[in-house]
């Protein structure tokens, strides 16, 4: 679905992405971990279009669509969040929902229907949503009144409103507890059964290895490592990037 | 009377131009060019009225298309620019389009008269409303009709959906952009209807002070439209009414016995207002203030 091919991002002379293939399957669910500052969140901007990549391409199902604007990639079917969330803060959380419905279904809705009223069809799939994320009783809080936790799943939830076939997950367990990264944990296997392929872009070792299927390793642009978590666990390479050589002997 | 007819009257028309900079500003761009979509509008309602004799009307609608098709050309261009650099570039628009009409001569004899615009000495002898027999009252009512119908559309623009996409690209263009909203078209269309606001106005103004001349189109208008959303408040249209309200009718009517002082308070007391009320006139907590008011507590369920 999602096939990375010599990827590469140079910033100056930093090499932030250097040349990485990657695969993604239908219905896969894929870590990326690595250390701060291996690339991986330059890796997430580049597939949902917000930098131009130096070299490589990015296909999404079998189409180039590594010029592609942002937000014509959404209505292919890529959504995304933020590390730092990034919300629309004046919004209500309601609203936040309403203004990212931009899946090719969504946008193929008569003009006037989609920019002034909106389907009931539509206010009830955010209303599906916000049921799914625990937000329902806030719908009407501005995003910006929301406690952290909410924010984190508003962000995430946002996502899900432009119904993506591919979501890229960038540190979602970031500031959570253990109790939220439970939820989490069970959010992203439940969106796998509704057909939700992922990209998990995360420092949060555990959560990574206990939901995906493939992880990818990074350090410095490259990858170092890929395959079943286990398989990546008991990687040498993977050892010394995360605690460096001296540990490893 | 007259003279609190008249002011009604410069009330409306500001309005209409703080709400064509209200529509732009919801995208978080600060534009300077409606005093150039305003100017376009008076100039064409101008010239189809006196020179081709249209109803005032379907002039009007004309001034709000050709500063509507202008809003949107200049969209492009400018908005590729942010910040400090599109408050130049929409200066500089503005610029253009006053220098245009002081150097725009167009002149019909008619009779012992000779009509049109005349560069720098302007446009003269708009007299749609007196030929026609319009007292300052009806004026006066005529306005007030179009600004409602204005600030009723705007105020439901706001409330749909396209209203909150607006505001979500001026919170954050990136977090907008990932979320799949073009922005590009999205604050094109924001420009655009701006300047189908601007031109309604700049059309009624030239009409209701029958002398238009490029002077009056220049920085300072440029400033007070930015400046009545921004005194308002974004929360709804209804900030951008009491913005007006405050500066022309009590600025600068409601203090002119103050002779020369008046100048020197009127900057003042804008950053007073602007103190007090950082977040505009009408904020959200005055706005929910008011709806305790209007409705009482017992009706409201719940929430």
């Amino acid at each position: 679905m999602l096939d990375l091919q010599g990827l590469t991002k140079h910033f100056g002379g930093v090499r932030a992405v250097d040349g990485i293939d990657l695969t993604v399957s239908r219905g896969e669910i894929v870590g990326l971990i690595g250390p701060n500052g291996s690339g991986k969140s330059t890796i997430v901007n580049l597939i949902c279009g917000l930098l131009p990549p130096t070299a490589g391409r990015v296909v999404f199902n079998g189409a180039d669509i590594s010029r592609l604007p942002p937000h014509a990639r959404v209505t292919l079917g890529i959504a995304r969040t933020f590390q730092n969330i990034r919300l629309f803060g004046q919004l209500t959380v309601w609203q936040n929902l309403w203004v990212a419905q931009n899946s090719g279904e969504q946008r193929s809705q008569n003009f006037l229907p989609r920019w002034l009223g909106g389907s009931s069809g539509a206010w009830e799939e955010i209303n599906r949503t916000l049921e799914f994320f625990d937000l329902a009783y806030k719908r009407d809080e501005l995003a910006a009144n929301l406690a952290f936790g909410e924010q984190r799943r508003l962000e995430f939830a946002r996502a899900l409103a432009a119904k993506p076939a591919l979501l890229l997950l960038d540190e979602p367990a970031a500031g959570m507890n253990a109790e939220e990264v439970d939820q989490l944990d069970g959010r992203i296997r439940k969106l796998r059964q509704d057909g939700v392929t992922t990209l998990l872009i995360e420092h949060h070792v555990e959560l990574v290895m206990s939901v995906a299927d493939r992880v990818a390793v990074l350090n410095f642009g490259q990858k170092i490592a890929e395959g079943t978590p286990a398989f990546v666990q008991a990687d040498s390479a993977v050892r010394e990037a995360y605690l460096g050589t001296a540990a490893v002997a | 009377m007259d003279f609190y007819l008249g002011l009604m009257q410069i009330i409306g028309v500001h309005t209409l131009l703080g709400l064509s900079a209200y529509c732009v500003l919801l995208t978080g761009q600060v534009s300077l060019a409606q005093a150039g979509f305003f100017a376009i509008g008076a100039y064409v309602a101008g010239m189809l009225t006196v020179l081709a004799q249209w109803p005032l009307v379907p002039a009007l609608g004309v001034s709000a298309v050709v500063a509507g098709a202008m809003a949107c050309a200049v969209g492009f261009p400018a908005l590729r620019v942010k910040g400090l650099m599109l408050v130049v570039a929409t200066i500089a628009f503005g610029e253009a389009v006053r220098l245009f009409f002081f150097n725009f001569t167009y002149q019909v004899q008619a009779g012992n008269l000779k009509l049109g615009p005349h560069g720098a000495e302007g446009f003269r002898q708009i007299r749609y409303f007196p030929e026609n027999g319009w007292t300052t009252l009806d004026v006066m009512l005529f306005i007030w009709t179009v600004v409602a119908l204005v600030m009723a559309g705007v105020w439901w623009l706001d409330r749909s959906r396209a209203g909150a996409v607006l505001r979500a690209v001026g919170e954050d263009e990136l977090a907008a952009q990932s979320t799949g909203i073009n922005i590009t078209a999205v604050k094109v269309s924001a420009m655009t209807i701006g300047g189908v606001i601007a031109g309604i106005g700049g059309g009624i103004f030239a009409h209701y002070t029958t002398h238009i001349e490029h002077v009056q189109f220049g920085v300072v208008l440029a400033t007070f439209a930015i400046a009545y959303p921004i005194l308002g408040g974004l929360s709804n249209v209804l900030g951008t009414l009491l913005a007006v309200i405050f500066i022309q009718g009590f600025l600068i009517e409601g203090l002119r016995f103050m002779g020369d002082w008046r100048n020197l308070l009127f900057g003042g007391l804008i950053v007073l207002a602007m103190n007090v009320r950082p977040r505009g006139l009408l904020d959200a907590g005055a706005m929910l203030a008011l709806k305790r008011l209007v409705v009482p507590s017992k009706d409201r369920n719940g929430a």
